[in-house]
């Protein structure tokens, strides 16, 4: 394996990377969360009042929007993850 | 041209495509074999995951499951697609980093031990072939309807082509006839779903579509004149579900987090050159899904409408050509319970479980039934939701042409799934049990022969379970996500999450995980199929969302039985540091 070349310790620029890293993690899965299991399910009734065309808003959350969000969130963390490992220099 | 003429031309050419892309591909070593040789594009991974993703189940039934449950059929939707927030997030760029070959690998390697690597393969192995099974059926329905040829045959002209490319060129055999197979699948989704939209609402966009008025001049939306509709005919409303919202809850979080955790996806990101590549990739394969997944809504609701209009208080004798064709398949029945020769669409089932048909024809020439009319309802139409796809052009009255690319993409999207599952299986075998565990000293050219060996028995044990589906298979879909959720989920997650987790907590969390999962659907699906109602479930979780509370027991278990055990060795401390970065990606797969 290749942990043999690896140092022991972590680098404080590995600490640094890893606390960036969870702290964007978290912010990203806490919008993922509230657009899937929250608009699309757990306040649905609530939303549905709302009309956007002819889709009650929880519907569309649930069976069209949540989905676009899950892209948007992807791209987010590829785009803030590439300038975390510049700033670190830690890319690949 | 005749339909049928075009459908064979379209079949054949697909798959003299697909075959002509194994030759050029053949695989030369086993790296080459199980992650094709690690240097594939980000984006042609994306486009070979969705093909992988996407199975006879996302493509032929998916659509006629939103069709028939409207609201409630979001958890497929939402389950299905934000589990790729999770593999990008959490585990691909991770694993691509760890630089092995299978799943087994990861969990062996991380929690050092053999024990830990072989529940792993068992996990593996039940989950693939509880959903392969489904696969080859999925091509024994398209051949039997399209090309006239016995189930049987089918299952077996279906089983040849994939023993070519996926025993020939392994994965990176696989990974090119999945570009060539999303290209053929998604065409063929989206073209039938443009002419459907635009028909029906004036607009071809289906996405919108759905969201638009009727172009009858009513000035109606699409929605709410489906609501109106099905709630005449006594049905619940299109737009509200009939399911309680924790069990939503819990299908949508198990079917999340099983996605993420599916052993033939997450190899997938084994292919790409680095761990950046990984998750570009995750991204780039959920906006290929998206565009079947948004799409997917728009056809079920246009189906619905549109076969009730075709259908509800029509003359048996008038009943378009496809209703018929679809009878002689078994997938239709009328039973005319008034007989008034007309057929009646309305809430219930026409009759308990499914047709069994006679030899006789009742007055108006429909195929007769021997079971027992339901007497509580007055439906008289029994209707298989898997048929509404691919008889969507029919129903629409479009060309000949869409409907023989329907045929292919329902095909494409069957081969595809069952390639990517066959390859996992059989490396499990060859690599994670034979090299890694039973036989360390087998030379590569040994291994490479093994695993085409086991991607042999592999293809021959699915094509006898699509001949011969036992009762339970489509019982047991729900255990596929539910396992992989209960299982290999926490296991992948808390070894890259936590530094501390060691082999004693993450074998006891998957051992409980999988056991209480198994258990908990083995109760109501197999044992008292009876008892199946929310009266009896456990916080009113159905079995298809069990996974979600297996996976919370998973997590609870390990860390409680990791807080009494010893810390795991230094190196894998030292491992678990080296994967959370990504510098170093291409050195880590030289071990």
């Amino acid at each position: 394996m290749s942990d043999d070349t690896q140092p022991t310790e972590t680098s404080a620029a590995e600490g640094a990377y890893w606390r960036d890293n969870i702290r964007l993690l978290c912010s990203l899965l806490l919008v993922w969360f509230a657009c899937s299991f929250g608009a699309g399910i757990l306040f649905r009734d609530f939303l549905d009042q709302f009309m956007i065309g002819g889709y009650p808003l929880g519907f569309w959350f649930a069976q069209q929007g949540s989905i676009y969000v899950f892209i948007v969130l992807i791209v987010i963390y590829v785009v803030r993850m590439r300038s975390l490992e510049r700033k670190y220099d830690l890319d690949d | 041209m005749d339909t049928q003429t075009l459908i064979y031309m379209f079949v054949g050419a697909s798959f003299a495509l697909y075959i002509g892309i194994a030759i050029w591909s053949r695989a030369a070593s086993t790296k080459e074999f199980y992650v094709a040789g690690g240097g594939v594009n980000p984006v042609v991974n994306g486009m070979a995951t969705a093909a992988d993703w996407m199975s006879a189940a996302s493509f032929i039934s998916m659509a006629g499951l939103i069709a028939f449950l409207g609201y409630d059929a979001s958890v497929y939707l939402m389950g299905w697609t934000g589990g790729y927030v999770l593999l990008a997030l959490l585990l691909a760029p991770y694993l691509r980093k760890f630089g092995q070959f299978t799943v087994p690998d990861f969990i062996g390697t991380r929690y050092y031990s053999k024990a830990a690597r072989v529940v792993a393969v068992v996990c593996l192995i039940f989950i693939s072939f509880t959903y392969i099974a489904g696969q080859m059926r999925g091509v024994g329905i398209v051949f039997s309807r399209f090309l006239d040829v016995p189930i049987t045959l089918g299952v077996v002209i279906g089983m040849g082509i994939v023993f070519v490319y996926a025993v020939l060129g392994g994965m990176k055999g696989i990974t090119y006839t999945q570009v060539a197979q999303y290209c053929v699948l998604i065409f063929a989704y989206m073209v039938p779903a443009f002419f459907l939209s635009f028909i029906i609402t004036g607009n071809p966009i289906p996405q919108i579509g759905l969201g638009s008025t009727v172009a009858d001049g009513s000035g109606v939306y699409v929605l709410k004149k489906l609501n109106l509709t099905l709630t005449d005919l006594g049905f619940g409303a299109y737009t509200d579900g009939s399911k309680s919202m924790i069990d939503v809850f819990c299908i949508t979080l198990a079917l999340m987090v099983g996605t993420a955790g599916l052993p033939h996806v997450i190899v997938r990101f084994f292919t790409v050159p680095k761990a950046s590549d990984a998750r570009k990739s995750a991204g780039w394969a959920l906006v290929f899904i998206a565009l079947l997944y948004t799409t997917a809504p728009a056809v079920g609701a246009f189906a619905r409408l549109n076969f009730i209009d075709t259908v509800n208080e029509t003359s048996y004798s008038q009943a378009p050509a496809w209703f018929k064709n679809w009878e002689r398949n078994d997938l239709i029945a009328f039973q005319d319970k008034n007989g008034d020769g007309v057929m009646q669409l309305r809430s219930g089932d026409a009759f308990d479980g499914g047709p069994v048909f006679g030899n006789a024809t009742g007055p108006s020439g429909e195929r007769v039934v021997s079971n027992v009319p339901n007497a509580e309802s007055a439906n008289e139409v029994y209707v298989d939701q898997d048929i509404m796809v691919l008889a969507n052009p029919e129903i629409g009255g479009l060309p000949g042409w869409v409907i023989a690319l329907v045929a292919a993409g329902g095909l494409a999207a069957a081969l595809s799934t069952a390639a990517g599952l066959l390859l996992v299986i059989c490396s499990s075998v060859s690599h994670d049990l034979l090299k890694s565990t039973f036989r360390p000293e087998i030379s590569e050219k040994g291994e490479l022969l093994a695993a085409r060996i086991a991607a042999t028995a592999a293809i021959v044990v699915a094509g006898y379970l699509g001949i011969y589906p036992p009762g339970w298979v489509a019982q047991v879909v729900a255990f596929a996500f539910g396992l992989a959720a209960a299982s290999l989920f926490p296991a992948i997650f808390m070894g890259i999450f936590s530094k501390r987790m060691n082999k004693e907590g993450a074998i006891a969390g998957m051992v409980s995980g999988l056991l209480f999962t198994f258990g908990y659907i083995a109760w109501f699906k197999l044992a008292n199929p009876a008892d199946n109602v929310a009266a009896n479930w456990l916080f009113g979780i159905s079995p298809e969302g069990i996974g979600a509370a297996g996976m919370v027991l998973n997590f609870v278990v390990a860390i409680a039985v990791c807080k009494m055990t010893a810390s795991p060795p230094a190196k894998v401390r030292r491992l678990v540091d080296s994967i959370r970065v990504p510098r170093g990606a291409r050195d880590a797969q030289q071990h």
